[in-house]
């Protein structure tokens, strides 16, 4: 491992019962890099993703985080928890409080900001995400767009060194991806490292440094935008693509 | 009638003893109730194990039995004495019987409102770097206490009527007050039952409107 990898996954192997969903998966995230993961449903794809903040445990292989390894649950874990953000699907806001409080709440109860500067940076990054104005209202009375917006600030108000986005846009109307897909684009070109499960092709090869593609819980192949949907090597990637570009 | 005005003043401080018997006991049921709940959700087998087995014996265990055990048991034989005043001992015996009690219930109430919230809310919880008891406090509690006002409030309209049974540890509330007028005033036996049978409603329906409010304007929408 060299100091550049902020991710790396070694071996990793996970069951559900009989079912082998993560199968011998080796990884590794560069820092600042953009990685894509698309694949088929019930490829591994989600599994992955919530295996690298311990949401989902592994049986076997290793994960590190900026050198560390996983640790188990606790105390340690909260802490590297803390650095790695995450964005839903579900957008998961926590609904009895309000979009501010979302953005603050982490950074007051984790980082332990005084709440005058914790208001600060949220204000600045609803702002930066577009939805400024809405900071006083509650998540159940904004569009799933917007919801999945101050998730996003709610993520970066921690500063993390990793952003993981578990299919951010699959619970969204289609008129609401873009504004989105929008914001991550631009965290994406500000430096970012993220690691993306999604079914957006297009954000893809906007985006992405490097495609990752998974079928039956194994890592297929992998290489930048332009060389996977130009000329994927694998037969599986061949005809996934065929299946979905086509219309 | 003229029993209940003739005695207003006694009957008013045995239903002001009511009040204290029922504040005292439901502020200590909803702080020991919430950390049954957050026990019975914890990740360590000891801890959801000991308050499982509290509620199960609590719950099953007739109040009057849990009153006298606190009475006989832990005031009388093992000589707990929280006052010198006897009645200000037994007072606070009979809250600790009504909240060990009560509390089962609440906690009960309270892991049924964590039923209802989704499992994502912890788990964006814990992304941000919150602990098991930050979780609780911060984001899964306040939810499902919000879920369950309205249960919440039929436990502590229940508790009020309970505390008619602090009789047997000897606190003179309502229910005493009640039983020494009716042998008094023998002929007026009906309008005393009514009196107090009022005086109760008077406690217990503002107490419902209450929590029917409440529900109302803290449910969280989704």
């Amino acid at each position: 491992m060299t100091d550049a990898d902020l991710i790396v996954l070694d071996q990793v192997n996970k069951r559900y019962g009989d079912l082998h969903v993560l199968r011998n998966v080796s990884l590794r995230v560069r820092r600042g890099e953009v990685v894509v993961i698309i694949g088929p449903s019930g490829a591994g794809k989600s599994t992955l993703c919530r295996a690298i903040n311990r949401l989902e445990t592994i049986d076997s292989g290793t994960i590190t985080v900026d050198g560390t390894p996983l640790p188990e649950e606790g105390r340690a874990l909260a802490r590297l928890r803390a650095e790695v953000g995450m964005v839903f699907q579900s957008f998961n806001l926590f609904a009895h409080k309000t979009v501010l409080d979302n953005v603050v709440l982490g950074q007051v109860h984790v980082l332990g900001k005084p709440r005058a500067a914790a208001e600060a940076t949220a204000r600045a990054l609803l702002e930066r995400v577009g939805i400024g104005a809405q900071a006083a209202k509650f998540p159940a009375q904004l569009s799933g767009g917007q919801q999945q917006r101050v998730a996003i600030a709610r993520a970066l108000a921690m500063e993390p060194k990793v952003i993981l986005f578990d299919e951010p846009t699959s619970a969204l109307d289609p008129e609401m991806v873009n504004e989105v897909l929008d914001v991550m684009t631009s965290l994406a070109r500000e430096g970012m490292t993220m690691v993306v499960v999604t079914h957006e092709m297009g954000f893809a090869r906007r985006a992405a440094d490097r495609v990752v593609f998974m079928a039956d819980g194994e890592i297929v192949e992998q290489a930048g935008p332009e060389t996977f949907f130009g000329s994927p090597s694998s037969q599986r990637a061949q005809s996934f693509l065929d299946k979905i570009l086509i219309h | 009638m003229e029993a209940l005005l003739f005695e207003r003043d006694t009957i008013l401080a045995a239903f002001w003893m009511t009040v204290r018997l029922t504040a005292v006991s439901a502020l200590g049921s909803l702080v020991l109730g919430t950390l049954l709940a957050a026990m019975r959700v914890a990740p360590l087998t000891t801890l959801r194990g000991a308050a499982n087995v509290y509620v199960t014996v609590a719950r099953n265990t007739p109040l009057t039995l849990v009153l006298l055990f606190t009475g006989l048991g832990i005031g009388a034989n093992l000589g707990l004495t929280l006052s010198d005043d006897l009645a200000t001992n037994n007072f606070w015996l009979a809250c600790i019987g009504l909240t060990a009690y009560t509390a089962a219930f609440v906690c009960e109430a309270l892991r049924s409102g964590l039923n209802t919230v989704p499992v994502g809310q912890a788990e964006a919880a814990r992304s941000l770097g919150l602990g098991f008891v930050k979780t609780l406090a911060l984001i899964t509690l306040p939810q499902a206490f919000r879920a369950v006002v309205a249960p919440l409030g039929s436990i502590m309209i229940a508790l009020t009527k309970n505390t008619t049974i602090a009789l047997v540890v000897g606190v003179s509330e309502a229910s005493v007050r009640m039983r020494e007028m009716i042998e008094t005033y023998g002929d007026q036996v009906i309008e005393i039952f009514l009196g107090f049978a009022a005086g109760f409603v008077l406690l217990c329906l503002p107490m419902g409107l209450l929590f029917g409010w409440l529900s109302r304007r803290m449910a969280v929408s989704r």
